[in-house]
């Protein structure tokens, strides 16, 4: 081993407006997850494995007996995309909550990287992870006779509003991984997170369900990102829920920056 | 506050609800050489580091380290340390090469400069072989270099390493013993806690004992060693006394027994070393001339120090038990009876 000091002026790098470095370090650290999300063979496998499944037994067991007006794997799908990429989002949680338990965490802490860097490494493999999932549920879809009825801009609607709300529910959970005290913990959020697509019109339309329901169901995040990128994908004017989804997507997104920053500093003291 | 200071902690204390894990306790580390904070298990010392490297925050107390207090100016401080802990603070998946890349980007280094420096560290800490392998594939000991090795990316001028060497082989051990002495003699300020003795004694230029939240004792190795008498006389009984002649030895002898181990039927006492002193002693222990098998007086080590300045006292069944202080502590004591 030979001697282990340099000129301290070789490295000292010099002085940079403080948003240049903090986009440094968010890059960064979209590279780390990215690479760490790669590496995790199993959680790409059920990433993808889960909702291709629940696309089949969706059109090939349930779907002779629900009445839609549409061909069921015409309706289905824009509602398996939801439950995909909202499951998908939701291990954002697992995975900012066990990353916050290993050494590392306190390594870019003494480098003084922000939570928000972290955070938003996370979040982006997330929608980078939920985007090519959801290309792969959608290939498989069309394998099975899913024929959509939607011009170029058509799918740039549905593909936007979906990827803005996946956003916000990595955001979101992320915010819960900081909050919850283990990864075990945070695992319970996803399947509270899948089953908000049931109340909602991702697999049978919300005029079937009983009154009472029926207001929550069609006002409740998911069902309007249901409901436009049905409406995207089956040809239909997308009209005002796509509003209604973009909204819920940035209160969302605005809410859970906040929080999972405030929530971080507080966590990591 | 004086400014050749590398750390200066005045009346740091910190508890977790009620139990208070440091009890005011003041540190003065000068720059260069090495520091080591000895202590046993739960003596405070990760809690003391962590305050110093700015993680966590001190309940009191105030704490300036490379010139900067640790509360009100955090990003200075943190520009010019760096922390190794107890556990390797790497990410399993990525390389170590992607690692120490990570690291260099994250100090806002030029590109070409993070790829030469983590080259360079790879280099340095043989792991040039393995520097495209996953580091879930290293071992302890390359884990551990590579964790110091991404510590050293920003060159920082003190390096704070938490128990450096708790779980490795000897091999791994002497490596990284090494490398702690190599970054002193480049003038880096090395702040380091370890339970291991010999650890203190081989690389520590100044020691801080603590115990139970508290400074116990400070100096160089022979002045701590000093502090406690210069020699010792380690006695073992023979067969015939038995165990009950053991423990009234040794409760007679109270905390001037440092050592005792009922079943070798061996214990240790400090001593000036001189034949009046040692003769005494015999005499007070054997007054029948029938019950000591053999006997050693030798310079004090460390152990006896840290031993005696904790203040655990002998007795076999209030002792701590001998993992908790160091195995080769006792190893060493029963080497010479």
């Amino acid at each position: 081993m030979s001697e282990l000091a340099l000129p301290k002026a070789a490295v000292r790098p010099a002085p940079r407006p403080a948003f240049v470095d903090a986009a440094g370090d968010a890059a960064t650290m979209i590279g780390r997850s990215l690479r760490l999300t790669v590496r995790s063979v199993d959680g790409m496998i059920t990433a993808l494995a889960l909702p291709i499944m629940l696309m089949l037994m969706f059109v090939y067991l349930f779907g002779g007996a629900l009445q839609t007006g549409i061909d069921y794997v015409d309706y289905v799908v824009p509602g398996v995309l939801l439950v995909c990429a909202g499951f998908g989002a939701a291990t954002t949680a697992v995975t900012v909550s066990s990353d916050l338990t290993t050494g590392v965490i306190d390594r870019f802490r003494s480098m003084d990287v922000s939570g928000a860097a972290l955070i938003s490494g996370h979040v982006v493999a997330s929608v980078v992870r939920n985007l090519v999932s959801t290309a792969l549920v959608v290939a498989v879809a069309l394998a099975i006779g899913f024929r959509p009825s939607a011009g170029v801009g058509d799918w740039l609607v549905a593909v936007g509003v979906l990827a803005l709300f996946v956003l916000a529910l990595s955001w979101l959970s992320a915010t819960v991984g900081i909050l919850a005290g283990s990864p075990e913990a945070a695992n319970g959020f996803t399947f509270l997170v899948s089953f908000l697509a049931y109340p909602s019109s991702a697999f049978v339309p919300v005029d079937t369900m009983p009154s009472w329901l029926r207001g929550f169901a069609r006002d409740q995040p998911v069902n309007t990102v249901v409901e436009t990128t049905r409406a995207a994908l089956t040809g239909r004017p997308v009209g005002s829920v796509a509003w209604h989804a973009v909204l819920w997507s940035l209160g969302i997104i605005a809410v859970s920056v906040v929080a999972s920053s405030v929530l971080f500093n507080r966590r990591t003291r | 506050m004086s400014t050749d200071l590398a750390i200066e902690a005045v009346g740091l204390a910190k508890s977790y609800g009620s139990t208070s894990v440091l009890d005011h306790v003041d540190l003065r580390v000068s720059c260069g050489g090495v520091f080591a904070l000895l202590g046993p298990n739960g003596a405070g010392k990760t809690t003391a580091v962590r305050i110093l490297a700015t993680l966590t925050r001190a309940d009191a107390g105030r704490v300036r380290v490379a010139g900067h207090d640790v509360d009100t100016q955090r990003r200075e401080v943190r520009r010019r340390i760096s922390l190794t802990g107890q556990y390797a603070a790497l990410d399993e998946a990525q390389t170590g090469e992607q690692n120490l890349r990570m690291m260099g980007r994250l100090l806002h280094l030029p590109p070409r400069l993070v790829r030469r420096r983590a080259a360079e560290l790879l280099e340095r800490f043989d792991l040039t072989a393995a520097g495209r392998r996953r580091v879930e594939t290293y071992s302890g000991g390359m884990r551990r270099r590579l964790d110091l090795a991404a510590s050293l990316v920003g060159e920082p001028e003190i390096i704070f390493l938490d128990e450096p060497t708790t779980g490795l082989d000897p091999r791994s051990r002497a490596a990284m013993w090494e490398i702690v002495s190599e970054l002193a003699v480049a003038g880096v300020t090395v702040f380091l806690t370890t339970q291991y003795l010999d650890e203190a004694d081989r690389l520590a230029d100044r020691i801080a004992i603590v115990d139970g939240g508290r400074v116990v004792a400070e100096g160089s190795a022979a002045q701590l060693k000093e502090q406690v008498g210069g020699h010792r006389l380690d006695v073992e009984l023979t067969a015939a006394a038995g165990p009950e002649a053991f423990a009234a030895v040794v409760r007679q002898l109270g905390p001037r027994a440092v050592t005792a181990d009922p079943a070798r039927r061996t214990f240790g006492i400090t001593t000036d070393g001189t034949a009046a002193h040692v003769r005494a002693l015999l005499d007070e222990i054997d007054a029948g001339r029938d019950r000591v098998a053999r006997f050693d007086v030798h310079g004090t080590t460390l152990d006896d120090a840290f031993l005696t300045l904790t203040a655990r006292p002998a007795r076999a069944e209030t002792r701590p038990s001998p993992t908790e202080i160091r195995p080769t502590a006792l190893q060493r004591g029963s080497a010479h009876v």
